[in-house]
């Protein structure tokens, strides 16, 4: 659906993108991560024709950006990290404003508005001048006016970073429900939103593109297991560690206090082994898990290989 | 076609920010009051108290020529500051604060954005310099003879073309300018560049500002034809827009 290939871009001398590909697949919903400066914006500004590449092609459902930019933004919603709006306008006629852009009958205006403020629980500050509205208000209007004319692809630059908790989780729902519907392509940097709707990952560092895969291949492939446990005491979590350091199986092991972290590299073994290493050490236990990978220990242990380099 | 669209957003946003209202308040007063300071201003120099005794008699009676002096001076310089002051912001506050990006990663295409501002701008000088012509006709009217409409009406044409030449000058301003502040020193100093030109012996046949004295003389039936500046000024409108529309097509927003 979303294609990228070898795309760069300058600024000045800085490299925003040096030969980014991307592909997204349609009806998924991708997590685009990477640090700060790593060329998320950069990308999802060029496929909304607001910035030009230096070279490299995009497309989008097969339309080329730099054949029909028009035609390609009528396929495109776009959320940028901070909606702006005319103050004087209500989310209304801000709405309708763009509808009539993207040619929309009046009656089709009407239903798709309604319809859009109470999917961003804006329904009853319809009336009210924008000027008014908190971040986390724009920042839902914003995503209603991406889906004002139900878009084949979704570009989210940081859609949840402006919100509250509750406006958090709303608005990973709502981007939930779009799955199936749209193709979303939604840039992030708290990964665990991105790990909680995403079903394909990209990780881009520097403007090129790290790894990307479907989130659990990405995890299978990347993430090391962690077993964690707390002991009765320092002492023993001490003691305990220095047994374990010397296991083949054990990757790293840490100690905080209590709490020993042990990252493996044969989980099969490692399992079979870490308790009567305990029990052989004479530790007491109250805690001991086994931990599911997570895409931040991926992000960490990519995008640090890559800051190496 | 979404030209429409945007100009009809354009003309709401002038009437809801009350641009649209200031400019139509200020030109048609300054029309209302210059047959009035016309009139009048002879009577008060004369009812100043210690006059020098025969200075009273040495002022002229006023006639419709000072009525219509006073109009063309008094729109001439307002005219062309509302201009300026209307346009500067026009591209340069959407690029700042962020609309613009929204707005065109629509199907909008940036000529329409652009032209879509200029007719706005286009249309409410338009209006309001007939209210302002309207006043100015009929206290004229009351207070002196009445203007010939025909003559009359192509003063305000050619005083109209003046006032879109520093729209679309101060227009291309605000497109390369990325701020606000950017956009009214830019604007400022092409408004200083135009008449600083015009204001050149040889070039000042050419001007926007020639085009007042010939609307003028019109006006009042001694008109003194000033062709090469309706078509420099033309020209410079149909310029302006133009390397607006050049810079804007590439520039990122």
């Amino acid at each position: 659906m979303i294609r990228v290939e070898n795309l760069h871009k300058h600024y000045g001398v800085v490299r925003a993108l040096d030969g980014l590909d991307m592909t997204v697949e349609e009806g998924t919903i991708y997590g685009f991560l990477g640090p700060n400066g790593a060329g998320k914006t950069t990308t999802l500004r060029i496929l909304a024709g607001l910035a030009r590449p230096a070279s490299g092609r995009a497309s989008v459902a097969g339309v080329d950006l730099a054949a029909d930019g028009r035609a390609l933004s009528r396929r495109l919603g776009y959320l940028p990290e901070e909606p702006a709006f005319y103050p004087w306008m209500t989310p209304r006629e801000f709405l309708d404003y763009l509808g009539r852009l993207h040619g929309l009958s009046a009656a089709e205006r009407a239903a798709q508005i309604r319809e859009l403020l109470e999917l961003v629980h804006l329904a009853e500050a319809a009336k009210r001048r924008i000027g008014g509205f908190s971040r986390g208000m724009r920042q839902r209007l914003g995503l209603a006016a991406a889906l004002v004319h139900n878009p084949e692809a979704l570009l989210l630059d940081e859609p949840v970073s402006a919100l509250d908790p509750i406006g958090r989780k709303e608005m990973l729902e709502t981007i939930e429900n779009l799955r199936g519907q749209c193709t979303v392509l939604m840039s992030s940097h708290i990964l665990a939103d991105v790990e909680r709707v995403c079903n394909a990952v990209g990780i881009i560092a520097r403007g090129r593109m790290v790894v990307q895969a479907r989130r659990e291949a990405l995890l299978e492939r990347y993430a090391q297991p962690v077993f964690t446990a707390e002991t009765a005491d320092a002492a023993s979590a001490q003691r305990w560690a220095g047994r374990l350091q010397v296991q083949p199986w054990a990757a790293a092991v840490s100690v905080e206090g209590e709490r020993v972290r042990v990252t493996v590299n044969e989980i099969a073994r490692a399992r079979r082994e870490i308790l009567p290493s305990a029990v052989a050490a004479e530790i007491v236990l109250r805690r001991f898990e086994e931990m599911r990978p997570s895409l931040e220990d991926v992000f960490l242990q990519l995008t640090g290989k890559e800051a190496a380099q | 076609m979404n030209f429409f669209v945007v100009l009809r957003k354009e003309l709401t946003e002038q009437w809801w920010t009350k641009r649209l209202l200031i400019v139509a308040a200020a030109l048609a007063a300054f029309g209302l009051a210059s047959p009035l300071l016309a009139k009048f201003t002879p009577e008060l120099l004369k009812s100043v108290p210690d006059l020098p005794a025969g200075l009273a008699d040495l002022i002229p009676a006023p006639t419709l020529a000072d009525a219509v002096a006073q109009y063309v001076k008094n729109m001439s310089q307002f005219g062309i500051l509302l201009a300026a002051l209307m346009s500067m912001g026009a591209v340069a506050q959407e690029k700042e604060r962020g609309t613009a990006a929204m707005i065109l990663a629509r199907p909008v295409a940036r000529l329409e954005f652009l032209l879509a501002k200029f007719a706005a701008l286009a249309l409410t000088f338009t209006a309001s310099l007939a209210l302002g012509a309207l006043g100015c006709w009929y206290y004229t009217l009351l207070l002196f003879e009445p203007l010939a409409w025909g003559p009359f009406l192509a003063l305000n044409g050619l005083m109209l073309v003046a006032f879109l030449v520093y729209v679309a000058v101060t227009l291309l301003c605000s497109t390369l300018a990325r701020t606000q502040a950017a956009a009214a020193g830019l604007a400022f100093a092409g408004l200083l560049l135009v008449a600083g030109v015009g204001s050149l012996p040889r070039l000042e046949e050419y001007s926007p500002g020639r085009l007042f004295t010939w609307g003028a003389g019109l006006a009042l039936g001694n008109a003194d034809p000033a062709w090469p500046a309706l078509w420099v000024s033309l020209g410079s409108i149909f310029a302006a827009l133009a390397a607006a529309w050049l810079v804007f097509r590439r520039q990122e927003v």
